[in-house]
């Protein structure tokens, strides 16, 4: 293969402008927030991502952000057995309509969900008498990430429900099998794969999330402030030094997120073949 | 929505038997459970950036939309989706080109690469072009009147008055960067799957690299290609974080469509943000259903491939 003549053209201009590009808007200036820290000291840069307010946003972000896709998890996966499953009024509606919170911008999620959990607000109205608070705390965090991480184990998981086999199913209830026993012995476990990508992929994009949460959680100090909000408030001091600081720990904790969700599509690949041979 | 009562009665269509099928009350309960989750997070905020949008009755709304900010909001959205969309899409073409009908070493890296920016938070994203461009950044330092490496170039820029950051062109290049990998991590799958026998088979009957891809490459890949820029667009439209670190939000200039939702947001002026917003949710709703008809015609394309021999 490696010696066969390439008929087709283009290789050169194709991969020169595909290596262009992705230096020129990604790899340089991503590269800038490496180069900007190296002028902080060691100690300086340790000084700056353990201020009190930074390692209260990264416990907010990361907590709410796990509890999301924790629940996103569950729910998905009803979601999408659901779908997948049965037939219902309205089905090809909602299915299409799972895809929302990757279309809708932001901005607008966040807005709308602030105004919806307010103290006024069509669901914040029933909340509020019973003790629950969502606008301006860490539930109204969670609200938010859960809404924007919503599609992603749907979606991954839908597909592998699809694919699967009958006669796996069949097999397991002509052995005597109970309902509950073949989704636990052997739907679930050749879904956990596809679960945990999804899992992974909502938390993933979660960490990082902006638009939708600033609205809702009111951004107080120690409380509900998640770490783009730290970046953001360091920008808006022109602290260009520290906003990068906490920038390269997010940006090391996705890297490593993205490294992860490889292997388990890798493990996923892997299991479905050996599932199917 | 009517709750998922009438088709229950339905099994059979499913092609599922008592064995392998939930009972009628299992079904109907996860039915529910699925649907009142989605409700809650999506079909009442849906519903509700509308009703929003209209409460104080369609004068109101009206005159938001056509205030000057508003408008100039829709212009510069446009034009930055007008920029970052057609490079994302030549870029995706070319990188799709390159790792499905070549190999290579190091490909596997490169694919990584491509989709790097999806795992960067937003602030991030508009953040490394601060760092680059901004006044005290790494090429900006070199720019500017004072540590000026290249006085000529310096000069030119401040003759023009051609900003990058908190201008135009900075808000351009964090959407570009945003959006960057939807059309390639759409085409490089489908193109991968189609191998390169159809083009191989160009070439030796005389075609030449342009005419194959013009006329074998790019019906193959059309409603791909569709699908990759319809979602790239929704999300250049709608870019939030990005865009807010570079722009520098000056109203009537470099505030985009979501910042101007925003801006009108912090001045209370909630009716008026729901009417904005309720654009932008329109161009969701529009990208769902294009979406949609995509797929149809991409499966009944996928299909007529298969069938025939």
């Amino acid at each position: 293969m490696a010696h066969k003549m390439r008929v087709l053209p283009g290789f050169r201009l194709t991969l020169g402008f595909t290596l262009f590009y992705l230096g020129l808007i990604v790899l340089i200036p991503l590269s800038a927030v490496f180069w900007k820290t190296s002028s902080l000291t060691w100690s300086e840069f340790w000084h700056t991502v353990t201020l009190p307010t930074a390692l209260a946003s990264y416990r907010l972000t990361f907590g709410a952000s796990f509890l999301a896709a924790l629940v996103n998890a569950f729910f998905g996966f009803i979601v999408a057995w659901v779908l997948v499953r049965y037939e219902f009024f309205g089905r090809k509606f909602v299915d299409a309509l799972v895809d929302l919170p990757f279309a809708l911008p932001t901005a607008v999620a966040g807005i709308t969900l602030a105004s919806l959990y307010a103290k006024a607000g069509w669901i914040g109205q029933w909340l509020e008498p019973v003790g629950i608070k969502v606008a301006n705390t860490q539930l109204g965090v969670f609200v938010a990430l859960t809404f924007i991480g919503l599609p992603f184990i749907v979606r991954t998981v839908q597909p592998i429900l699809e694919d699967l086999d009958p006669e796996l199913e069949e097999a397991a209830a002509s052995l005597g099998a109970t309902r509950w026993q073949v989704f636990w012995r052997v739907l679930l476990p050749m879904l956990t794969p596809a679960l945990l990508t999804g899992f992974t992929l909502a938390f993933a994009r979660a960490l990082g999330e902006y638009g939708s949460v600033i609205f809702i959680a009111g951004n107080l100090p120690l409380k509900t402030q998640i770490t783009p909000v730290i970046i953001m408030g360091e920008l808006d001091m022109f602290d260009y030094a520290k906003a990068t600081a906490i920038a390269v720990v997010m940006l090391i904790v996705s890297f490593a997120l993205l490294l992860s969700v490889n292997v388990l599509q890798w493990w996923t690949n892997r299991h479905n073949r050996t599932s199917l041979a | 929505m009517t709750p998922a009562a009438p088709t229950l009665h339905l099994p059979r269509r499913t092609g599922r038997h008592h064995a392998t099928s939930e009972s009628p009350l299992v079904r109907r309960l996860l039915i529910g459970v699925a649907l009142a989750f989605l409700s809650l997070f999506l079909f009442v905020p849906l519903i509700s950036v509308f009703t929003q949008a209209l409460a104080k009755g369609i004068g109101f709304y009206a005159h938001t939309i056509m205030d000057p900010m508003t408008v100039s909001a829709i212009k510069l959205t446009l034009i930055a989706a007008a920029i970052a969309v057609p490079l994302n899409c030549v870029f995706g073409v070319c990188a799709a080109w390159t790792i499905a009908k070549f190999d290579f070493r190091g490909k596997n890296i490169l694919l990584t690469l491509i989709d790097l920016p999806f795992s960067v938070s937003p602030v991030i994203s508009g953040l490394i072009y601060v760092l680059v461009f901004g006044a005290q950044g790494w090429l900006g330092l070199y720019l500017n009147a004072d540590h000026a490496k290249f006085p000529w170039l310096a000069n030119w820029l401040n003759d023009h008055d051609i900003k990058i950051i908190f201008a135009l062109p900075g808000i351009v290049l964090a959407t570009i960067f945003v959006t960057f990998p939807f059309v390639a991590r759409e085409l490089i799958p489908l193109m991968q799957a189609q191998g390169r026998n159809e083009e191989e088979a160009a070439r030796v009957l005389g075609a030449s690299g342009w005419q194959t891809f013009w006329r074998v490459t790019v019906p193959n890949i059309k409603w791909g290609l569709l699908y990759g820029v319809i979602l790239c667009n929704a999300r250049a439209m709608g870019e939030f974080g990005a865009v807010s670190v570079v722009s520098g939000k000056i109203r009537g200039q470099t505030n985009t469509l979501p910042l101007h939702i925003e801006a009108l947001y912090d001045d209370y002026n909630f009716t008026g943000a729901f009417a904005v917003a309720s654009l932008l949710a329109l161009l969701a709703l529009v990208t769902l259903g294009l979406k949609l008809w995509v797929e149809h015609n991409h499966a009944a394309l996928n299909d007529a491939q298969i069938s025939s021999p």
